[in-house]
């Protein structure tokens, strides 16, 4: 995957200068939940609830969420295969929200979906050979040298062979679906393509091969691509951008370093610490790893206010009643919440932490909870509370309460689109703290 | 894993025919599907054992044929029209009873209790028109002579426990109401309904997000706890290898490569297509900028596979090895340490040092 790494200086070039090939506003997907011999609606799952993104020409957005949240949902929907609830979706400026399919049919050519079940999006009855060549057929393209030419180029790219072109679907390992659906979505070299977990069936080596192949395409082509996928090491590797989705929400959309670096959204900070790391002495280290209290909660009747906030370890009272809006608080950084992470708290006011959030914060590690202090009054006024509960250690534990002070005196004075990231002045004011206590 | 017998060319011997002590023993498997483009060797010759309460997981590239085997462990080959055409040799051992031999039968009764398996391929595990809850229900019922009640409260307790929201409402729904990853849960959910002895999990949490993963990983070590299941676990996902294995097999062309216990995996790997797995992982405790190693080239044909060594063609020290040996003569698995296998023709001293001055730097 080493060639296909994106450098920095890819991203910071001018993105914004670039296209916008896809815009989506106020997005919702709803599925209607029906019951009795009258089949009268009783609900609704709220799989997508009111999104908005763009997506520029020649770039990679990544999503990531956890289970269930909606992003293949989302992808569907952008995809025009399932129709949206509300909300508009524009591509090269077309309002294609409400098309029909036959307003849709020469557009079907440039979008294309790579779907997250090879199995189930491959028609069992046809031979890989048919299942590829199948887009030149319905769209009456014909390719240089020919169609069983090109289809035959197309598998070798996805690394399967020609011996692979006469067999049936069932006749193929896993990965080996997954591979013979990217080539199917990429036969007629679309501009946009929005690929459900392209490569989590693959094995790392495969895995680097088709994303060297997605990352060619894009610069041949100008390929533009959404891709979903829940691997947060290989959105890395190739996205722009991320958008952070929970239930059904973008909670932050921002740049691939910001995002890494400095996650604004305690729900991104969480997502991240949770990777694990191929190192088995490593095994058990979980101290590192937020853990999140709870399931997550049924899209059907999604919490109020923040629907973060029945997880969350920073939650206040603001977060139960009011919704964060997705703004962006520092140059392509968006995020919807009102104690952020890494940056000055939106909501100082609200100093107490409601009971979820001390059940939640009993499960995160101190590091992260000294860290989250930095940039929230009501945990700060927690942790502080809860040393003081313990009067044998105050003497070691004091300078850390006044790094905390410190801290927040540093993120107050460096006031709003300020780019240290507060979290550091707590790291250098512990270790102060830790010499203090050897004395 | 204990050692099947000392040297490499034993393993390839003729299996001996009588029980051996592990709880599952695959010894010299054999898996072909006649095409007509000729025979694709899927798996051949492959031989692992696992203890109850272990977890072997298997890695290899995709098409290496680990699929294959699991469902040969199953008894699922000679189901349906493929049954016909499959040609099957070896010895699976399974609690002292041989499964390759038995009566279909009998692997029957044994599959959903004392062994289960979790598909790679949820959507093609479940039948579209039936509710989760009643297929759940169903695999509870086949072994337990219980009421659908009683069944159905286990059926909840169990989507509970794989991490499902609102359980008691999502029993009632249709697999294609499920997102992906809460399909993949549900029929981890139905796998585990019975305690079974032997879990098959094939890629059981690649479609779904790290949160849900340590929890599935958590419920897998909780079975083996309670029941000292044995589990053999398939996966590319080589964090979760080193979070959950014991002992470690390494496929390439539907033929073993390196076998070990994860720390000799991972620590003093031997064979260079371990090599190359673990230099072309996209890592998140390192640098983007940091370059990774991928294996070149493509995977080999199972039809016409490459002569001597399957990995020749894309194995950078093929040459190191005196004459064209790597070409001409299969590696056979060898000891190179305690219970830790490879079947490579480069010699330890070449080993060792390409090992620790080109590739464990750059890891
Ligand atoms: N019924 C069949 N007929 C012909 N070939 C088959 C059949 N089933 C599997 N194969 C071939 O056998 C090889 C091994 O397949 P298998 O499903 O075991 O791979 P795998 O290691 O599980 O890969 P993945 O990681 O992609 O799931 C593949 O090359 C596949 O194409
Ligand atoms: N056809 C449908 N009918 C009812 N509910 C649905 C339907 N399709 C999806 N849902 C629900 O919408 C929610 C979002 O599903 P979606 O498939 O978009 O999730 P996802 O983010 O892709 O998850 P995963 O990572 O598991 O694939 C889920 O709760 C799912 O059960
Ligand atoms: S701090 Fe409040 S708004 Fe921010 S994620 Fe937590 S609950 Fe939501
Ligand atoms: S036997 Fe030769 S070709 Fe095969 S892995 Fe060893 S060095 Fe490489
Ligand atoms: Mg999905
Ligand atoms: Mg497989």
């Amino acid at each position: 995957m080493s060639e296909t790494k994106k450098t920095d200086a890819d991203v910071t070039a001018a993105p914004d200068e670039r296209e916008i090939l896809l815009k989506v506003e106020g997005l919702q997907k709803h599925f209607p939940i029906r019951k009795g011999v009258l089949q009268r609606q009783v609900g609704a799952v709220k799989a997508v609830d009111g999104i908005d993104f763009e997506v520029r020409k020649g770039e990679t957005l990544g999503v990531v969420g956890e289970s269930g949240c909606g992003k293949s949902t989302m992808g569907r929907v952008i995809t025009r295969l399932q129709e949206p609830t509300g909300g508009s979706i524009h591509f090269e400026g077309q309002d294609i929200t409400r098309l029909n399919a036959a307003g849709m049919r020469p557009l079907r050519r440039d979008i294309q979906m790579i779907f997250q079940d090879p199995y189930g999006s491959l028609n069992p009855r046809h031979t890989i050979g048919g299942i590829v060549s199948a887009p030149f057929r319905l769209q009456d393209v014909e390719p240089e040298g020919g169609v069983k030419k090109e289809v035959q180029r197309l598998l070798e790219l996805v690394g399967l062979s020609p011996e692979h072109f006469n067999r049936y679907p069932h006749e193929f390992s896993g990965g080996q679906r997954q591979r013979i659906g990217i080539a199917r979505a990429l036969a007629l070299k679309p501009k946009l393509v929005v690929a459900d977990e392209p490569v989590s069936a693959l094995d790392v080596s495969i895995q680097a091969q088709v994303v060297n192949l997605m990352d060619d395409l894009q610069e041949e082509l100008g390929l533009t691509y959404v891709i979903i996928a829940h691997d947060l090491s290989v959105v890395r590797h190739v996205s722009d951008r991320i958008a952070v989705m929970y239930l059904g929400k973008i909670v932050e959309l921002a740049d691939r370093t910001a995002l890494y670096e400095a996650p604004m959204h305690p729900y991104t900070k969480a997502l991240m610490s949770a990777v694990p790391v191929p190192d088995p002495k490593r095994r058990g280290a979980k101290s590192e790893r937020i853990l999140l209290r709870g399931d997550v909660p049924s899209p059907i009747s999604p919490p109020s206010g923040c629907r973060f906030h029945t997880r969350c370890w920073k939650a206040t009272e603001i977060c139960r009643t009011t919704e964060p809006q997705l703004i962006e608080l520092r140059p392509g950084q968006r995020v919807a919440c009102h104690h952020p992470e890494n940056f000055e708290d939106q909501a100082p006011q609200d100093t107490v932490l409601l009971s979820v959030a001390k059940e939640a914060a009993s499960l995160v590690a101190e590091e992260v909870l000294a860290e989250s202090a930095a940039t929230s009054a009501a945990v700060a006024a927690e942790v502080e509370g809860s040393q003081e509960a313990e009067p044998s250690e105050t003497s070691a534990e004091k300078p850390a309460a006044e790094a905390t002070a410190d801290a927040e005196a540093t993120s107050a004075k460096t006031g709003p689109g300020a780019r240290t990231a507060p979290a550091t002045g707590v790291q250098e004011a512990k270790d102060d703290g830790q010499e203090s206590t050897d004395e | 894993m204990t050692e099947l017998s000392k040297t490499g060319a034993a393993l390839g011997e003729p299996a001996p025919g009588n029980a051996p002590d592990a709880f599952l023993a695959v010894r010299d498997l054999k898996v072909h599907f006649p095409t007509d483009d000729g025979l694709v060797k899927s798996v051949d010759g492959l031989s692992f054992q696992v203890e109850k309460g272990k977890t072997l997981c298997i890695v290899g590239e995709s098409g290496s044929g680990k699929s294959v085997t699991s469902l040969a462990i199953m008894g699922l080959h000679r189901l349906g029209a493929q049954g016909k055409h499959v040609q099957m040799s070896g010895e699976i051992w399974l609690d002292g009873k041989e499964l390759v031999s038995a009566d279909p039968d009998e692997v029957r009764r044994l599959r959903g209790r004392e062994m289960a398996m979790i598909f790679q391929d949820p959507l093609s595990a479940m039948h579209p028109y039936y509710t989760i809850g009643n297929q759940i229900v169903e695999a509870y019922r086949v072994h337990n002579d219980v009421s659908k009640k009683v069944a159905r409260k286990r059926a909840i307790e169990m989507l509970d426990r794989v991490g499902i929201p609102e359980p008691n409402k999502r029993v009632d729904g249709y697999p294609h109401e499920f997102s992906g990853g809460m399909r993949q849960r549900a029929m981890i959910a139905m796998a585990l309904v019975n305690n079974p002895e032997l879990l098959i999990a094939d890629e059981p949490t690649t479609a779904l997000d790290v949160t849900v993963q340590a929890q599935i990983l958590d419920l897998i070590r909780d079975l083996q706890k309670e029941f000292g299941s044995a589990v053999v676990l398939i996966t590319h996902d080589l964090g979760v290898v080193a979070e959950i294995a014991d002992d470690v097999l390494v496929m390439y062309g539907g033929r073993c490569v390196e076998r070990g216990s994860v720390d000799d995996v991972f620590e003093r790997p031997q064979h260079p297509y371990t090599w190359g797995l673990l230099g072309s992982m996209p890592r998140i405790d390192r640098e983007t900028s940091e370059r990774l190693i991928p294996v070149k080239g493509q995977p080999p044909s199972l039809i016409n596979v490459p002569s001597g060594c399957a990995f020749h063609p894309r194995c950078p020290y093929a040459d190191i090895p005196k004459g064209d040996v790597t070409r001409t003569v299969r590696p056979e698995l060898q000891q190179v340490g305690g219970g830790h296998f490879s079947a490579c023709h480069l010699s330890p001293e070449d080993r060792t040092r390409i090992w620790t001055e080109e590739i464990a730097p750059k890891l």
